[in-house]
């Protein structure tokens, strides 16, 4: 097989023609990889942005969440009765449940008595919340009254809290009107919802929002037994609770959050436009190149034609053009995309990597591109008259 | 193998209109050198392209290999161009192939031979021609005289069953030009090639079959065979 297609071979005539003009080919590559690197940077903010407004959320230690039907996204998180998540109790597969509240609660400034929204999650110390086991230790520090756990990650208009911590200095606030002192650090990071993130003991958070209703939680995290599946666990709780609660698993609560930014805010249609236009960009450039080249070479091809090739076999070679143009533009494209990515993740904290998924769409569009542009060409090897060779 | 009658062609429309050919009545038989003598202009080129099935028929008859043009298909024109050799006063070599590969690109038309055998016959080729030291040269290298020859070797690598050359030895120095045209007669001689030709070059009428006279746009009736 392999064979007889060596033995087929014809001329490269599309390799040649390209690499025949280095300069026109470079030209090209250049322009095909800045807007591939468009694509990518516009992509890769716009899922980079979406992960960071799921920053705590992937933290939780759970395979189950419980949500009330009413919650939105994380800035408006409604209650619902906590009992709920100890009927969740009585699933064999369950093994374990963390009550969560969580609210947006103003905190003033302590240096400049300025105040700002933060969100607060109020949970019992000697319950597990998130995966990271560094958090089991300080949470002990909140089973005094009035103790706070301050995200050093928050934005500095929380003010200079961390800094006055590491230096000894006690830090304390007020929060709704309540004393707290920050009894630790931890470092958890913000999101579009919250500029800053508090943990605090269930104990302080109602005596920070005394009107809570008794028994009532925002989030409520289910761990399950190591060999159980998740799914059948889902649909057995989605079925034995009643409807004024929501159970997803980890990964729907995060797409769950992810849902409300794309679809309820501007931020996904930006980037998403701003990867469009990349994309007309390398369209245009890629057009010209291919429009030029059919056009400098329309007596060559009129030639060919003459001889007897078929137009199917001249557009095959444009075609083939638009392939080779796809493929090794992509490339640079791809190792600048990793280089800016580092940068901005160093400047920005951003999480943005290049995943699969994202490598592989911006290689689809550059190929849609470059066979698009490759067809619309095309067109004008209609004009080659193999009449007017003589 | 070429038969032409009442063959009529015309440039423009309305007042513009043209007439170009005017009843030409032509045949070139299997194995004989025709060529076509004339002032520029009077059409010679026109009657090239109508046989070499580049153009339409618009009046009269041309039949190519037996089979009518007129109304002839795409598809039945390109098959036809197929086993007709062209070599054009312009050369029209790809420029960006070296002269070995735009020979090939004439073998490259036969099909069911391998790359290798492709390859050879398109050296051979350019062996015969006289370009066997410059195989790998691109056009821009070569001079006038050479890109000539490169596309009468392509020309030829096709295996074509008949010749149309538009002068094809206008930019050669007289012993090339002679060589050329002996080798494109030994091959009417020895493969039954018919072969018609353009040309204004005065040293290589004699090797004619037979001479034919085009004034505008008329054959003149005193075609006739030298031998």
């Amino acid at each position: 097989m392999f064979a007889r297609l060596w033995q087929g071979r014809r001329i490269p005539l599309a390799w040649l023609l390209l690499t025949r003009q280095p300069m026109r080919l470079l030209v090209a590559l250049a322009g095909i990889a800045f807007a591939g690197i468009l694509m990518f940077m516009q992509l890769g903010f716009r899922d980079g942005l979406f992960d960071a407004s799921v920053t705590i959320h992937r933290l939780f230690d759970a395979d189950l969440v419980l949500i009330s039907p009413r919650s939105s996204s994380s800035v408006s998180m409604a209650g619902f009765p906590r009992r709920r998540l100890v009927q969740a109790m009585a699933d064999p597969a369950v093994v374990g449940i963390t009550p969560v509240h969580w609210n947006l609660l103003l905190w003033r400034n302590p240096e400049n008595r300025a105040t700002r929204s933060i969100l607060t999650l109020g949970f019992e110390p000697a319950d597990p919340l998130f995966t990271d086991p560094s958090l089991a230790p300080k949470a002990k520090l909140l089973q005094d009254r009035g103790r706070v756990l301050f995200d050093e990650r928050s934005r500095p208009e929380f003010g200079p809290v961390a800094s006055w911590f590491r230096s000894g200095r006690t830090v304390e606030s007020e929060i709704s009107g309540q004393r707290v002192r920050v009894a630790g650090l931890v470092a958890l990071g913000t999101s579009f919802g919250a500029d800053g993130n508090l943990l605090t003991s269930h104990e302080t958070y109602l005596r920070l929002l005394p009107n809570t209703p008794p028994g009532s939680i925002e989030v409520g995290l289910i761990r399950l037994a190591p060999d159980s599946d998740p799914a059948e666990v889902l649909a057995r709780l989605k079925r034995r609770l009643p409807a004024d609660v929501r159970v997803l698993t980890k990964d729907g609560f995060i797409a769950f959050e992810q849902d409300y930014w794309r679809s309820s805010t501007s931020i996904g249609f930006i980037f998403t436009l701003g990867a469009a236009m990349g994309f007309v960009v390398g369209c245009v450039i890629v057009y010209q190149i291919l429009y030029s080249d059919v056009s400098d070479h329309l007596p060559e091809y009129a030639t060919l034609m003459a001889m007897g090739y078929r137009l199917t076999s001249l557009l095959a070679v444009v075609a083939r053009e638009g392939l080779l143009l796809a493929s090794f533009g992509y490339l640079p494209a791809y190792a600048a995309g990793q280089g800016l990515y580092l940068v901005v993740r160093n400047a920005t904290q951003l999480p943005v990597t290049m995943d699969t998924s994202r490598a592989t769409t911006v290689f689809i569009m550059i190929l849609v591109m470059c066979m698009g542009s490759a067809l619309l060409a095309m067109r004008k090897l209609a004009d080659a008259d193999p009449a007017e060779i003589f | 193998m070429v038969r032409l009658c009442g063959l009529r062609h015309h440039f423009g429309t309305g007042p513009m209109r043209r007439q170009v050919l005017i009843d030409i009545n032509l045949n070139v038989n299997a194995g004989e050198v025709v060529l076509l003598t004339g002032p520029s202009g009077c059409g010679k080129t026109t009657l090239l392209t109508l046989v070499g099935a580049l153009r339409q028929v618009q009046d009269g008859s041309v039949q190519v290999f037996g089979q009518e043009l007129r109304g002839a298909s795409g598809a039945t024109r390109l098959r036809l161009r197929r086993r007709i050799g062209m070599i054009i006063q312009g050369h029209n070599l790809l420029r960006c192939l070296s002269a070995e590969q735009n020979v090939q690109m004439g073998a490259d038309l036969l099909g069911g031979l391998s790359y290798r055998v492709r390859r050879d016959r398109s050296r051979e080729w350019l062996r015969a021609v006289g370009l066997q030291d410059h195989l790998s040269k691109l056009p821009h290298d070569l001079s006038g005289g050479q890109k000539q020859r490169v596309a009468i070797a392509r020309a030829l690598a096709a295996k074509p069953q008949l010749l149309l050359a538009d002068e094809p030895t206008a930019s050669l120095d007289s012993r090339t030009g002679r060589e050329v045209v002996e080798l494109l007669k030994g091959l009417a001689k020895d493969q039954g090639c018919g072969v018609l030709m353009v040309t204004h070059d005065p040293r290589i009428l004699d090797v004619a079959d037979r001479l034919v006279q085009m004034e505008d746009g008329r054959l003149s009736q005193g075609a006739y065979a030298i031998d």
